[in-house]
C-alpha cells in the first residue's frame, strides 16, 4: 500500500485524524489507523503527523522529469490574456506577482502575448514587469479559441522551457490552460490565491483554497515543469509601471496550421446592462432577498454610479427573477474578492458567503440584527436598506465631488 | 443522440463547517451529493435525448458509495450509470482523474456528447472537462449557459464570458461543461426512482481500461497536496450605529482610501 502508519512512530496524538478531509483515519489502541477504502491518497496526514509516522510512497513515474531536466526549465511565463486587443488587468497582477518570485528564483520574466495587432501594447507589459515579450500574432489568432491558442502555448514551452507558467482564473484562463496541462503532461493547481517560492526546494508553493473556501490546500508539482497555476482576480498586486524598464520582444510564428480550430467563434455578444465587470471590480455593491424586488435594484445601481462599482446579486434574487445569473455570487455563481463589497439586504447564507468572504472590507446592511452576514462584516449597519442606501448615495456623491 | 455525463459526488459544502476551537473540519452528518453544477448536465443530457431521442450514460469516478450519485442521475431520465472505481485510481489529481475517465469513455463506444458541470463543488478547479477533451482530442466548449441549435454532426451554443458571452459552434463529438443558468433541474418521478432502484450499475476496473498504469492514481498525478490549512475566520466587525446620515458620513470616512 503506498499509504502506511510507521506503528513504531505513532503516539496516537490523532493530529493526523484532523488532517484528514476523508474521514479515513481512526485512533484505536493509541496507534492511527487508516480505513484505506475512505483514504484519498491526498496526503494531508504526512505534514500533519509532527512524528513523521506517516510514509506516503509516490511511485517513481517514468513521464516525471530527471532532476537533470527538471534544471533545464528556466523562468517565469505569464498568459497576458487579451480581449479585442485590450490586456487584461490580471495579467498586470501576474507580471508583478511573477517578479516578486522572480526574485527569489533569480530568473527573469516572460509574458506570452497570443493576438493579432497587439504592438501598442507591449511597452506597458515591459513596464509592468516582463522582462520578455514572446509575441505571437496572426490574423487566426485576434480572438481567443482553446484549440489554436493550446497549440501555441504548448509549441512555446516546449521550446523554451519555463520553470513556472501562470495565467489568469477567468473563464478563458481556466479553460485553455487545463487543456496545455494535459498535453504536456505537468502538474496544475486552480484559482491559487497565494504563491510563493520554497526556500530550500525553490520550487512553487501554489496555495488555493477548496471546500467553498472552508479549507486552504497548498500543492506542489516537484517533478514536473513548468509548474501551471491559474490566480484569481485581484488577489495579487501589479507593479507601478516604470517607463525606464527595458525589455524585448520576441516574435514567433507557427506553421498555420496550428492556428486551425475546430470550433468556429460565430460572435461574442457583450452585455452592458452593467457598466464595470463583476470579476474585475474594486467595490461590488450586491442585493439579496431583501431588496424585495427587481425595480429596487435601481437603488443599488445608483450607489454603484456613484462609486464606480459593479451591482451584485445573490442567489435567491437571481431566482426570482429580479436580477440575471451573470450578477449571481456564490457558490453556483462567480467568486469575487473585491476591495470592498457591500450587501444588501442579503441575510448571509454560508452558499453566499463562500463567493464574497475573502473581499477586504464587507459592509452588510439588513434589517435583521441575527443575521448570519454581520458575522463576516467588516462593518455592519442595521436597519432598513431604503433609507440607508440612499442616504449612502447621496454622501459618497458630496465626498466624491470634493 | 449519444450523450455522456460525467458526474462527482462531494460532500455537501454548505454542512462542511469548521470547529473553531480545534480548526478542523466538521464531518458529522455531511451528506454526498450530486456536484451541484452536474446536476445541470444530467438535465441538460435528458433534455437533449427527449427532443431527439438516443441515451444517456452517466459516469462516475469514485469509490464504491459513488453508486448512489448514478442512481440519482438515473431518476432524473438518465439510461445507465457506470462507476469507474478501483484502488489503483486513489490519489488521482485532475491529470490522472481526466486520463482514467477518457479512458473509461473510450470503453463506452461510439459517443455524440459528453456534457459535464463546469467545477465540482469541493476542488473548484475546472479542469476535469476540459481535461477529457484534451486526452479525446476532440474539441470543448466550456461555461455554456445555452444550446441554441442541434444539427446532424455540430452544435451552437452560448459560452458564457464575464462580460457576455461568445456564440460558438462546435463539431460533434465535443465536450461542453455548463453552467447553472442552461436549465433548471428537475425533481425525480417517483417512477424514475423505481427505475434507478432497479438499475444495474457497471463497473469499470484497472483491467477493463487498458490504461498505463503509470499514469493513473498517485503515480499519474504530478500535483501533491503539502499541507492543509483551516483560513483564519472572519468575524464579525463593527456595528455602526446612530441616526441614519451620521452612520453615512462615518462609513464615507472609513471608506475614503478604498474608493479610487
Amino acid at each position: 500500500m503506498p499509504i502506511q502508519i510507521i506503528i513504531e512512530k505513532c503516539t496516537g496524538c490523532s493530529l493526523c485524524v484532523k488532517a484528514c478531509p476523508f474521514d479515513a483515519i481512526r485512533v484505536m489502541d493509541k496507534k492511527a489507523l487508516i480505513d484505506l477504502n475512505k483514504c484519498n491518497l491526498c496526503g494531508a496526514c504526512v505534514p500533519a503527523c509532527k512524528f513523521k509516522a506517516v510514509l506516503l510512497e509516490k511511485p517513481q513515474n517514468a513521464a516525471a522529469h530527471s532532476a537533470e531536466e527538471l534544471k533545464s526549465y528556466k523562468g517565469i511565463w505569464v498568459f497576458i490574456e487579451q480581449k479585442k486587443g485590450k490586456v487584461q488587468p490580471v495579467a498586470y497582477e501576474l507580471l508583478g506577482k511573477a517578479q516578486e518570485l522572480a526574485r527569489s528564483l533569480h530568473c527573469q520574466v516572460s509574458g506570452v502575448f497570443i493576438g493579432h495587432d497587439l504592438q501598442d501594447q507591449l511597452d506597458e507589459l515591459i513596464w509592468h514587469g516582463a522582462d520578455t515579450v514572446y509575441l505571437v500574432e496572426a490574423p487566426e489568432l485576434a480572438n481567443f479559441q482553446d484549440e489554436p491558442y493550446t497549440n501555441v502555448i504548448v509549441e512555446l514551452i516546449r521550446k523554451y522551457k519555463p520553470e513556472i507558467f501562470l495565467c489568469g482564473a477567468t473563464a478563458i484562463g481556466r479553460s485553455l490552460i487545463s487543456r496545455v496541462a494535459i498535453q504536456i503532461k505537468t502538474g496544475l493547481t486552480a484559482d491559487c490565491t497565494a504563491l510563493d517560492i520554497d526556500p530550500e526546494r525553490k520550487i512553487l508553493l501554489q496555495t488555493r483554497p477548496a471546500f467553498g473556501g472552508n479549507i486552504m490546500a497548498t500543492i506542489i508539482s516537484p517533478n514536473y515543469r513548468p509548474q501551471m497555476a491559474t490566480v484569481r482576480h485581484k488577489v495579487m498586486q501589479p507593479m507601478q509601471p516604470d517607463k525606464h524598464r527595458k525589455g524585448k520582444v520576441i516574435r514567433e510564428s507557427f506553421d498555420p496550421a496550428l492556428y486551425g480550430s475546430r470550433t468556429k467563434l460565430l460572435d461574442i455578444i457583450e452585455e452592458v446592462e452593467s457598466l464595470v465587470n463583476l470579476a474585475e471590480a474594486d467595490i461590488i455593491v450586491s442585493g439579496g432577498r431583501g431588496m424585495g424586488g427587481p425595480e429596487n435594484f435601481k437603488l443599488l445601481e445608483e450607489l454603484a454610479h456613484v462609486l464606480g462599482a459593479a451591482v451584485g446579486s445573490s442567489r435567491a434574487a437571481v431566482d426570482a427573477g429580479w436580477m440575471p445569473y451573470s450578477h449571481q455570487v456564490g457558490q453556483t455563481g462567480r467568486t469575487v474578492a473585491p476591495k470592498v463589497y457591500i450587501a444588501c439586504g442579503i441575510s448571509g447564507q454560508i452558499q453566499h458567503l463562500v463567493g464574497m468572504q475573502s473581499s477586504k472590507i464587507i459592509i452588510a446592511i439588513n434589517k435583521d440584527p441575527d443575521a448570519p452576514i454581520f458575522k463576516v462584516a467588516t462593518y455592519g449597519i442595521v436597519g432598513d436598506l431604503f433609507q440607508i442606501v440612499p442616504a449612502l448615495t447621496k454622501k459618497f456623491k458630496e465626498v466624491l465631488r470634493k | 443522440m449519444n450523450i455522456i455525463v460525467c458526474i462527482k459526488q462531494v460532500p455537501e459544502t454548505t454542512e462542511v463547517r469548521i470547529n473553531p476551537e480545534t480548526n478542523t473540519l466538521i464531518r458529522e452528518g455531511v451528506k454526498s451529493i450530486i456536484n451541484p453544477f452536474d446536476m445541470y448536465a444530467i438535465e441538460e443530457a435528458v433534455r437533449l435525448k427527449e427532443k431527439f431521442g438516443g441515451k444517456v450514460t452517466v459516469l462516475t469516478m469514485g469509490p464504491p458509495q459513488a453508486e448512489a450519485a448514478l442512481r440519482e442521475a438515473i431518476s432524473m431520465g438518465a439510461d445507465d450509470g457506470v462507476l469507474v472505481c478501483d484502488r489503483a485510481f486513489a490519489g488521482s489529481d485532475t491529470w490522472a482523474t481526466s486520463y482514467t475517465l477518457s479512458g473509461a469513455i473510450r470503453k463506452l463506444g461510439e459517443f455524440d456528447l459528453i456534457l459535464c458541470g463546469k467545477q465540482a463543488s469541493d476542488g473548484d478547479t475546472a479542469q476535469v472537462g476540459p481535461g477529457i477533451s484534451a486526452h479525446l482530442d476532440i474539441p470543448q466548449v466550456t461555461y455554456v449557459k445555452k444550446i441554441e441549435e442541434v444539427k446532424e454532426k455540430s452544435m451552437r451554443v452560448e459560452r458564457m464570458l464575464e462580460e457576455g458571452y461568445e456564440v460558438i459552434e462546435t463539431p460533434l463529438p465535443a465536450v461542453l461543461t455548463v453552467v447553472k443558468e442552461i436549465n433548471e433541474p428537475r425533481i425525480p418521478s417517483l417512477k424514475g426512482m423505481m427505475r434507478a432502484k432497479q438499475a444495474k450499475i457497471a463497473t469499470l476496473a484497472q483491467k477493463d481500461l487498458g490504461l498505463d498504469p503509470q499514469q493513473l492514481g498517485l503515480s499519474g498525478s504530478p500535483t501533491q497536496v503539502v499541507k492543509i490549512f483551516t483560513p483564519p475566520q472572519r468575524t464579525g466587525g463593527e456595528i455602526l450605529k446612530g441616526e441614519i446620515p451620521e452612520i453615512a458620513e462615518r462609513l464615507a470616512e472609513l471608506l475614503r482610501s478604498e474608493i479610487p
